[in-house]
């Protein structure tokens, strides 16, 4: 028998018996938006404007950097001014409406990633532009997939990420934003999805945070109205 | 000395001296405290967020056959390679012989308790691969050559001073006292081996039977990395890591996270179907998961402490636990510390060796008020002494607790037993008597009362 | 109404104070007290070391005393966690199964008994000192009492209650445990110790007079200022 038969035989013969339910507090009342039980979870606002201050007020507490800018235009420009003022020079880029014409605009070597990719040249980017799937409210954290985001590297490689996405894609909470991906990709899942909720960190020494641990030491989000 | 109870009490004795030691463990948890509370305060509510988490485990746990079918279905239809390993020494070999035919030098990896607990890194340096670990915890501990001290914070016994001069030794930085420059170090040493790593190693905190996707999470960044850039992504995790679908996810996710560490979400969690595919510019090729039993299955035929593999482990049990924060974790010689560890390694390793960790503990329960998906922790160590003096009784305690059972049956034998117990006890004081002497070590007795309760409510009541 | 008094082993030999406190309170409130004298031991120390089958001889003649009773006090979280939390584990299957779910349902914590059962706070005493409380671990997590005892200490007069760092940090006793792994039972009563004696109370107050064994032995050996006290002791100091 191979061990796959042993295993899952082994498996079936143990559940023979069953086990008593967990000791719950409250039985659970069965509810028609699953999962059971989110409505116990972190508030993610009842409309855009809750779920946008909630959002805010996570990201400040994770350290993720909001700038919030009402058009494209000035999102170019929140950039542009970013990238001054951090000095980046090598910038890595994903093909994409919104992030592309923003790259393009800076003043330093811009390079897309996704068209041509390459690890040992992404290595010494200061900085990837990529755009997101959804913005979770309840939680401060941001969706990237390897699809709609540049492939899996790019967001997390070089030493500082600037998401560019726009307020239609905050949802409240991360029931949603499943739901979302379920809703978008059917059975055809990216082959990588990512829940980044700030900056790279690490509490390994001491327990004392300190960010940059691997991945980016700077996580910013522009926000374009709409 | 060979023998595991042996080796506790004498690296518990040695721990348990150690005050420094120990006020440094309490004061590293002191932040955790204050922000695991914060963050539970965000939840509408905790505890019937946690009935829903116990319940998301249950219930895959409970239809585990179905559900990994289902998901080993769907993670080979995404394009990955299931295999199945009864015990460790399969699961190496497994392993060994995909970096065999990979013909690979270099093999990265990010944090898997897992393959500590089947000692996987031994397996492959011997076989001649160059093996990193590349969470700066793990990272810290391969270099100092010791097992995890917790398994979800692997170095947090070590203090800044040690892990500089450790790197000074190491990789020949210059001495810093700056935990930020000390991450920064490793940052710096790992970042080419990320890039040139043939094969990229991680454990996996879910499988997600609906789907067939693994998901992973952590803060640093370092297993994106392990599975971003190696062409060959190998994941191994144990068959009970395996829930229904997505949405339970949405539950289990941020509970980890708060239980674990305090926050609201890890900094990265990511669920992985496949190898690259189409239209995607990098990931790797090959995408294999090793699906480990190793002892599982034994836990799962205990409906009593079946509960044990809903175990998330995000150590939060650990965080609490008096026995853990006093004695550390090198000192239970097992791959998972703490009160958990305490539950399954018996069912792991066997009850006979692994007993006494059960009887280590004075079953104070936070534990169990800690774990977020509510496994019945201190009960089961209830459970484990139970089922150890049906299977190996010792004689000493047969002949001890019968006795004292032979005692409190008589009552006249009772009182009279206290009374030369109470008069003596000057002299007993003196005598190398068993559980006696180890208590009056540290702690004095109150002065027996001439009279007992009972004496002396007789007397005044004239019954 | 007509109370059976439940006391644990271990103070009827070293410290009878508090059985004789507990029935002065009880029957301060108007109620009768009975100590039925067959009674010995729940049974605690050989369930906990997994000797379940011994354990439950003793069990079962604790059964037999409380037989007939109306309600069970005893001042002892421990030990009443034993009898209504474990003796329907341990009497699963048997013949008495009925009887120890009987049992459990009227044994009650000497704290939870006057708050939850009496509906009293105020049992009218005067304690003019500094004290802290220090939770049993039984009482806390396995009975779910935490405001009852601190409702019983804010209301005696003149009694200043401070709150410890560690406050839900366990002694160390477990029974047989603080014999069988010293060193690990000490390091916990020196925590649990220390964080108490910095409070600067003058006495540490529990219900779980098993607790006071080890943090009150520890106190002792160390020549710390702080003396333990036992709920039933203080609410029994009656007011001038």
């Amino acid at each position: 028998m191979s061990s796959r038969e042993n295993i899952l035989g082994r498996i079936r013969e143990a559940l023979q018996v069953k086990a008593p339910q967990p000791h719950l507090q409250a039985p659970l009342t069965p509810t028609n938006h699953p999962p059971q039980g989110k409505e116990w979870l972190p508030d993610g606002g009842e409309s855009l404007t809750e779920s946008l201050a909630i959002l805010e007020g996570q990201l400040a507490k994770l350290k993720t950097v909001l700038v919030r800018v009402p058009n494209e235009t000035l999102a170019v420009e929140a950039v542009k001014l970013l990238s001054q003022e951090k000095g980046w020079k090598q910038v890595a880029y994903q093909g994409h409406p919104l992030v592309t014409p923003i790259a393009q605009s800076l003043a330093c070597q811009t390079w897309q990633a996704d068209a041509d990719f390459n690890k040992q040249k992404l290595e010494q980017c200061d900085v990837s532009l990529t755009s997101c799937e959804t913005i979770v409210a309840q939680l401060g954290s941001i969706l990237v997939s390897s699809q709609t985001s540049g492939g899996r590297a790019l967001s997390v490689l070089p030493p500082a990420h600037v998401v560019i996405a726009r307020t239609s894609q905050v949802v409240p909470d991360l029931a949603d934003a499943i739901g979302q991906i379920k809703e978008r990709y059917g059975q055809k899942l990216p082959s990588m999805l990512s829940f980044i909720t700030g900056p790279s960190r690490t509490g390994d020494i001491e327990r004392i945070l300190v960010l940059g641990a691997h991945g980016p030491k700077e996580l910013f989000l522009v926000l374009i109205d709409g | 000395m060979s023998d595991p109870k042996a080796i506790f009490l004498k690296d518990a004795s040695v721990s348990t001296a150690d005050g420094d030691q120990r006020a440094f463990i309490r004061k590293a948890l002191g932040g955790y405290y204050v922000n695991r509370d914060l963050q539970k305060a965000r939840f509408r509510s905790w505890e019937k967020a946690r009935d829903a988490a116990s319940m998301a485990k249950w219930s895959a746990v409970n239809d585990l056959g179905n559900q990994l079918e289902k998901f080993v279905g769907n993670f080979e239809k995404n394009g990955g390679v299931v295999h199945w390993a009864q015990d460790a020494a399969e699961a190496r070999e497994i392993i060994l012989k995909i970096a065999a035919d990979a013909k690979a030098k270099a093999i990265i990896k990010s944090k898997c308790m897992t393959s500590e607990e089947i000692h996987l890194n031994d397996a492959l340096a011997k076989a001649g691969y160059g093996v990193v670990e590349s969470d700066l915890g793990e990272f810290i501990q391969q270099l100092r050559g010791e097992a995890p001290y917790h398994f979800v914070f692997p170095c947090m016994h070590v203090k800044r001073e040690a892990i500089s001069e450790l790197f000074t030794k190491h990789l020949g930085t210059a001495p810093t006292n700056s935990p930020e420059e000390l991450t920064m170090i490793a940052r710096r040493h790992l970042r080419q081996l990320y890039v040139d790593a043939d094969i990229g190693i991680s454990g996996a905190n879910f499988l997600v039977a609906e789907t067939g996707q693994i998901s992973i999470t952590e803060n640093e960044g370092n297993a994106r990395l392990t599975t971003a850039l190696p062409k060959i992504h190998i994941a191994l995790a144990g068959i009970e890591k395996v829930v229904k679908n997505l949405d339970d996810l949405a539950i289990l996710l941020p509970m980890l996270a708060t239980a674990g560490a305090g926050q609201p979400m890890t900094c990265y969690n990511t669920l992985y179907s496949g190898p690259r595919q189409k239209g995607e510019c990098d990931g790797p090729e090959q995408f294999h998961l090793v699906l480990l039993d190793n002892g599982r299955t034994r836990l799962l035929a205990d409906p009593e402490q079946r509960d044990a593999l809903h175990c998330i482990r995000c150590g939060a049990c650990l965080n609490v636990c008096p026995i853990f924060k006093n004695i550390g974790g090198l000192a239970y010689g097992t791959t998972y510390q703490g009160p958990i560890g305490s539950v399954i390694t018996p069912h792991l390793r066997g009850l006979k060796q692994w007993n006494h960790l059960s009887g280590a503990s004075s079953l104070c329960g936070a534990c169990t008020d800690a774990c977020p998906v509510r496994i019945d922790l201190h009960h089961h160590l209830l459970h484990n002494r139970r089922n150890a003096v049906k299977t190996n009784p010792t004689l000493f305690d047969r002949v001890f607790h019968f006795g004292f059972n032979f005692v409190i049956q008589r009552p006249k034998l009772f009182a009279f037993g206290g009374k030369v117990f109470r008069t003596t006890l000057p002299l007993l004081k003196k005598l190398p008597l068993p559980y006696l002497s180890a208590w009056l070590k540290t702690r004095d007795l109150p002065t027996p009362p001439s009279q007992s309760f009972r004496a002396q409510w007789k007397d005044q009541n004239h019954e | 109404m007509r109370i059976s008094l439940f006391v644990p082993c271990f103070v009827d030999q070293l410290t009878p104070q508090v059985g004789l406190a507990t029935a002065q309170v009880l029957r301060r409130l108007g109620h009768t007290v009975e100590f039925r004298s067959e009674q010995t031991c729940c049974g605690q120390p050989s369930f906990n070391s997994g000797q379940w089958d011994v354990a439950r001889e003793g069990a079962r003649h604790a059964l037999k005393v409380f037989r007939g009773s109306e309600v069970v006090v005893g001042p002892s979280g421990s030990c009443v966690a034993m009898m209504r939390n474990f003796y329907p584990q341990l009497f699963k299957g048997q013949p008495e199964e009925a009887e120890a779910n009987d049992l459990a349902q009227r044994t009650f914590e000497f704290a939870e008994f006057l708050v939850k059962k009496l509906g009293v706070t105020d049992v009218g005493t005067k304690f003019s000192h500094k004290v802290t409380y220090h939770d049993g671990c039984h009482a806390l997590r396995e009975l779910r009492l935490k405001e009852e005892p601190r409702q019983l200490l804010r209301a005696v007069k003149g009694l200043e209650l401070i709150e410890t760092e560690e406050g839900e940090s366990c002694c160390g006793f477990g029974g047989l445990f603080s014999a069988k792994f010293p060193m690990i039972s000490t390091a916990m009563v020196q925590v649990k110790g220390g964080a108490l004696v910095r409070t600067g109370a003058e006495f540490v107050v529990s219900s779980d007079p098993s607790c006071l064994l080890q943090i009150g032995g520890w106190l002792s050996r160390e020549g710390k200022p702080i003396r333990p006290l036992h709920l039933s002791q203080v609410l029994a100091n009656e007011a001038s």
